[in-house]
């Protein structure tokens, strides 16, 4: 039975477009007086963050709230985490509160695919990002942005620039927009690229400025500096020149070709402050549709008797 | 020659053809303005799926008579249902709702067949989270009885007396081949 959404892999093309298909109804919803749905009433929802986030946590309580359903914040920060709990013991107690579904972001990668298959937890268990691993909600609405921009993503061309190799956001992306059809082109310096990235279904790069004038879609990622221990580029200048977007680059695309960031961004660094402020800019976007993305998530995986999508047991 | 109702190959018997769901329709159109005095006001308001073109084709008969073309929605009731967590979660159809809303307006909900009454309900809590209509009226292309709550139709294309083994299928132009309403019977 599909319990959980732990990785874009875990989504057929059919579950990925019933998920934005069902997110497109949840985001008529934002245009209304009462942004309220019926559908989650008396589930409860444990958001639990082990690692610092703004907006994906809000994103998850907003979707969850609009839903019904009760919501329970648990941050490392301020709780008995930071005491030493162990992540086993986090999950049984977040089982006897009765959590129907855990939605959970964690500094290690694998430890969402842990909680899921411990048996610690009936819940349903949802990826909010893990380590250097997946972040699936966000690659959905990624995609659910790109479509409502671009139509069907089949043969689109989407260019990934920056970090991939601590990106979460790169390789659910990757995944995710390889199964719908889409043709992906992943642009950094050798060095910030994983190892395994041949394995991936993905075109790779080192040049932005040749991949850039093809694209249907330019998603920046955020050069991580918190994960990284050692000199992955010689100078910050020197990476914004050859890896960022800047309103020169920007010059270089198709009409139509958006520019996404999955956020936070830091201006000046992967993108430039004209560029993240033009019209071809759909970061703000991106946050609105993240919502009804995660709506849809919740919904189709608690909705019923028994989830819609995502993962085998 | 009119064709008359006569028994399909696998047991279903037609019940209504295309002819006769056009007269159908076109009563209740008739019958939607003389209630409401006028097509003011009114907002039709399909269920999908098959409720959709329904209310489509009331509008272009109320615009033929009255020559005002009246606001055409859809509303999807699934996330009201009282059923929603008996069943595996359920993909969501469109929900539409005309610009200039409803509120003070007068709803006509078109639904294909009124049978438990429990679409109709979820129906009515999906209208409230939406908006506050003057009144909400009822329109089915077939009646098939045995409601299970207190809710009746305002305009009936037909009334069927049905038994509760029986099924009523209603196929529509656009979405099916045809135009039919057809009844599935146990084998007799």
């Amino acid at each position: 039975m599909k319990r959980h959404l732990l990785s874009a892999a875990d989504l057929s093309r059919d579950d990925a477009e019933l998920v934005l298909s069902t997110a497109e109804e949840m985001r008529s919803l934002a245009d209304r007086p009462i942004k309220k749905l019926p559908a989650l009433r008396g589930r409860t929802v444990v958001n639990l963050f082990f690692e610092d986030s703004t907006r994906t946590r809000i994103s998850f309580e907003a979707a969850a709230k609009r839903l019904s359903a009760d919501v329970i914040n648990f941050a490392a920060k301020g709780s008995s985490l930071s005491k030493g709990e162990s992540l086993k013991d986090t999950a049984l107690t977040l089982e006897a509160m009765g959590a129907d579904a855990v939605v959970v972001r964690h500094g290690a990668s694998g430890a969402p695919h842990r909680l899921a298959h411990s048996g610690w937890v009936r819940s349903n268990v949802v990826n909010a990002g893990d380590g250097t691993h997946e972040h699936p909600t966000q690659a959905l609405l990624d995609a659910f942005t790109m479509t409502r921009h671009l139509g069907a993503l089949d043969g689109r061309r989407i260019v990934i620039v920056g970090d991939v190799l601590h990106s979460r956001v790169a390789r659910s992306n990757a995944l995710l927009l390889h199964t719908l059809g889409a043709e992906v082109t992943l642009v950094a310096p050798p060095t910030l690229l994983p190892v395994g990235i041949e394995n991936w279904p993905v075109e790779t790069s080192y040049d932005l400025d040749s991949a850039l004038p093809k694209a249907d879609a330019v998603m920046m990622l955020r050069v991580q500096r918190e994960r990284m221990h050692g000199g992955f580029f010689p100078t910050a200048r020197e990476y914004s020149r050859r890896y960022g977007l800047d309103g020169r680059r920007m010059a270089s695309l198709q009409d139509h070709t958006i520019v996404m960031h999955p956020g936070p961004m830091v201006r000046g660094m992967e993108i430039t402050a004209d560029v993240a402020d033009s019209d071809r800019s759909v970061i703000v976007e991106q946050v609105t549709n993240g919502v009804a993305v995660r709506m849809a998530v919740l919904y189709l995986l608690l909705g019923g008797s028994e989830p819609a999508v995502g993962g085998e047991e | 020659m009119p064709t008359h109702p006569q028994p399909e190959s696998d047991g279903a018997r037609v019940v209504l053809d295309d002819r006769d769901i056009v007269r159908a329709l076109t009563r209740i159109s008739h019958e939607i303005l003389e209630r409401n005095k006028g097509a003011d006001d009114l907002v039709l308001l399909g269920i999908p799926s098959r409720g959709v073109p329904l209310a489509q084709r009331i509008a272009e008969r109320i615009a033929s008579v009255e020559g005002y073309d009246v606001p055409v929605g859809s509303l999807d009731v699934t996330m009201y249902r009282d059923d929603l967590r008996l069943k595996p979660a359920r993909a969501l159809l469109h929900t539409e709702i005309p610009a200039g809303g409803i509120d003070g307006k007068v709803v006509v909900l078109v639904d294909d067949v009124l049978f438990s009454g429990r679409t109709i309900r979820a129906a009515l809590d999906a209208l409230n989270d939406i908006g506050r209509p003057k009144a909400v009226r009822l329109a089915v292309l077939v009646d098939r009885g045995h409601r299970e709550l207190p809710i009746r139709a305002d305009f009936v294309g037909k009334n069927l007396p049905t038994s509760l083994v029986e099924r009523v299928k209603v196929t529509l132009a656009g979405i099916d081949d045809a135009d039919a309403v057809t009844i599935q019977g146990v084998v007799q």
